[in-house]
């Protein structure tokens, strides 16, 4: 009852309310069906990219903590989801839950060294974590494929009833539903007390203990949240292409989402997503030109929007707006 | 005697060869208004430092009401009432006035934790910190980002942060710092009228203020306390005046 609520309720209100362009926006993601039916593999990969980047946000973009290794989650949600569908238990939902549970448990235990540093020493810190679970993924090939990649993921249909094909539409819509869903989660937290007292240790992380807030316990929930959110996405990946790579777990990967997450805007819940739409329709028509350089123009763009741009796409776009919003 | 709110027992605190604590013993009796003056360097920032568990003392013990908090981590100090506020802005600048003393408010509450509700569902917090902007006559701006504050009201925010969560014991360190003369005492005038349930302690530098405001004053140099009185004490005692003008001091 909008009525009964008071003035700083209501304008707390408006600020979490489903914006238009919001819903128009997740209308315009099912047009893959009908206006590019041939890239909905593309599509799927994209989707599953802006969850992962999407999880990253929730880190990076709200509680402020930076990480150079989150490929660590997503590629051990990959692999548990590869591996329980090559020993004979191929069904995508309970594979996706198991994923979730195993990248949420390796979050969980790490997140007691993350929430102990801050800046460079969790950069590097993080950094090296991925490097030790992929280097570890490397040299466990009996168990991994090691280099060869995971070979013998058979999935069964989704449901029962739709078959992941070389055309993508079970995949993309299963990841589809999948990114909607955690997009869903990651909203009402971000809007919550909890999200709240993220952006806090964001804005001043002197200031958190001076309120009596325990930062490092939020620190560790929100780290396991998103390790759980990225092995989702890893997971996804592994059942809609059966297959896993090292490169799940690489370095590039974390790098990569990072690159996403800047591009699109942090702390904007749409910026993975939006990002995740430009890198990898870019990377797709740039590689299509010259395979071997299209870093080169991911590296112009991001210096672009780095430099005229600093709160990414979305900020940029944001700032458009009310500068118009002004001048009408 | 009852219990005092906040006492110290031999705070020893050194940075090298540096002694900034020196056997500090405080007692600050319950709801009483207490300065914290001292020439520059003199420890009164640290012993707030000390006394909030930013930093950790040498040597001592620290005990608010009964309760031995030495061991405690700075938001657990919190949590018992022990609450301070800061001489440079440290506020939280893209949130706005109303999310960060709710923000305070729900950590308090035990809410800060839970993320499966939106934070408008919680309208008791919400509620009790919009009144708190109210009484420090912060409720028309509240809805801005702190960071577009004019620099009086985010001193009043500070103060706002640290009522948001209920202290019992309240230390602020120059709340007036960087206001103009004028406004400081109106700054002051808030500060006075918080409850008498709560016990202040003020590092001030205007003597002015200091002699209107507080009931007592404790005076500091080179880590220990010097001397401890009244107003009118304090302002007939040689060794203050010698501490503040006479350069040198006798070992």
């Amino acid at each position: 009852m909008a009525s009964t609520l008071s003035e700083p309720q209501r304008h707390l209100e408006a600020q979490i309310r489903w914006h238009p362009l919001e819903i128009a926006f997740w209308l315009a993601t099912l047009l893959p069906f009908v206006l590019t039916p041939n890239y909905l593999v593309l599509a799927s990969q994209i989707a599953i990219t802006a969850l992962f980047a999407l999880s990253l946000d929730l880190i990076l973009g709200y509680a402020g903590i930076i990480s150079l290794g989150h490929a660590a989650y997503f590629g051990f949600g990959s692999y548990t989801a590869g591996l329980i569908a090559k020993w004979g238990w191929g069904e995508p939902l309970t594979g996706l839950l198991i994923a979730a549970a195993a990248a949420g448990a390796l979050g969980y235990a790490t997140s007691f060294i993350i929430a102990r540093f801050r800046h460079l020493a969790l950069i590097m810190i993080t950094l090296g974590l991925g490097l030790l679970l992929a280097e570890a993924a490397n040299s466990a090939g009996w168990l991994t494929g090691g280099a060869d990649g995971l070979q013998g993921v058979r999935m069964w249909k989704l449901l029962g009833l739709f078959q992941f094909d070389l055309y993508g539409t079970a995949a993309y819509t299963y990841s589809l539903i999948v990114l909607f869903l955690g997009f869903l989660l990651a909203r009402r937290l971000i809007n919550s007390p909890f999200g709240l007292a993220l952006r806090g240790i964001r804005e001043n992380a002197v200031r958190m203990p001076a309120i009596g807030a325990a930062s490092p316990a939020h620190i560790r929930k929100v780290f396991t949240i998103a390790a759980v959110m990225a092995g989702i996405a890893g997971a996804l990946l592994a059942q809609t292409t059966e297959t896993v790579s090292l490169e799940t777990l690489s370095f590039q990967r974390s790098a990569d989402v990072l690159v996403i997450l800047i591009l699109g805007g942090a702390g904007r819940l749409y910026g993975g997503i939006i990002g995740a739409i430009i890198y990898m329709v870019a990377r797709d028509q740039f590689s299509g030109i010259n395979p071997q350089y299209w870093y080169f123009w991911i590296g112009m763009l991001l210096i672009a929007v780095v430099m005229f741009l600093p709160n990414g796409i979305l900020g940029g776009m944001a700032r458009l707006v009310r500068l118009e919003g002004r001048a009408a | 005697m009852s219990v005092p709110a906040l006492a110290t027992r031999g705070l020893d605190k050194s940075f090298g060869s540096l002694a900034v604590a020196r056997g500090v013993e405080l007692a600050l009796p319950q709801g009483e208004r207490y300065a914290l003056i001292g020439p520059n360097g003199a420890g009164k920032t640290t012993l707030i430092n000390l006394i909030t568990g930013m930093l950790k003392p040498d040597r001592g013990q620290i005990f608010l009401g009964d309760t031995d908090i030495t061991a405690l981590r700075p938001e657990a100090r919190v949590k018992c009432g022990l609450v301070r506020t800061f001489q440079i802005n440290t506020l939280f600048p893209r949130l706005s006035a109303l999310e960060a003393v709710t923000l305070a408010v729900c950590e308090r509450r035990g809410y800060a934790g839970s993320w499966w509700r939106e934070l408008p569902a919680y309208d008791d917090a919400v509620e009790e910190a919009y009144a708190i902007l109210v009484s420090l006559r912060l409720a028309a701006s509240c809805y801005r980002p702190t960071r577009e504050l004019a620099y009086g009201q985010q001193r009043l925010l500070e103060i706002a942060l640290a009522l948001a969560t209920r202290p019992r014991v309240l230390l602020l360190d120059e709340p007036a710092a960087g206001v103009p003369q004028g406004e400081s005492a109106e700054l002051f005038s808030v500060i006075s009228a918080l409850s008498r349930d709560i016990t202040l302690l003020f590092i001030e530098h205007d003597m002015n203020v200091v002699f209107r405001f507080a009931r007592r004053i404790i005076v500091m140099a080179a880590g220990r306390i010097l001397v401890e009185g009244t107003p009118e004490e304090i302002a007939a005692d040689a060794r203050v005046r010698e501490v503040y003008l006479g350069g040198t001091r006798r070992g």
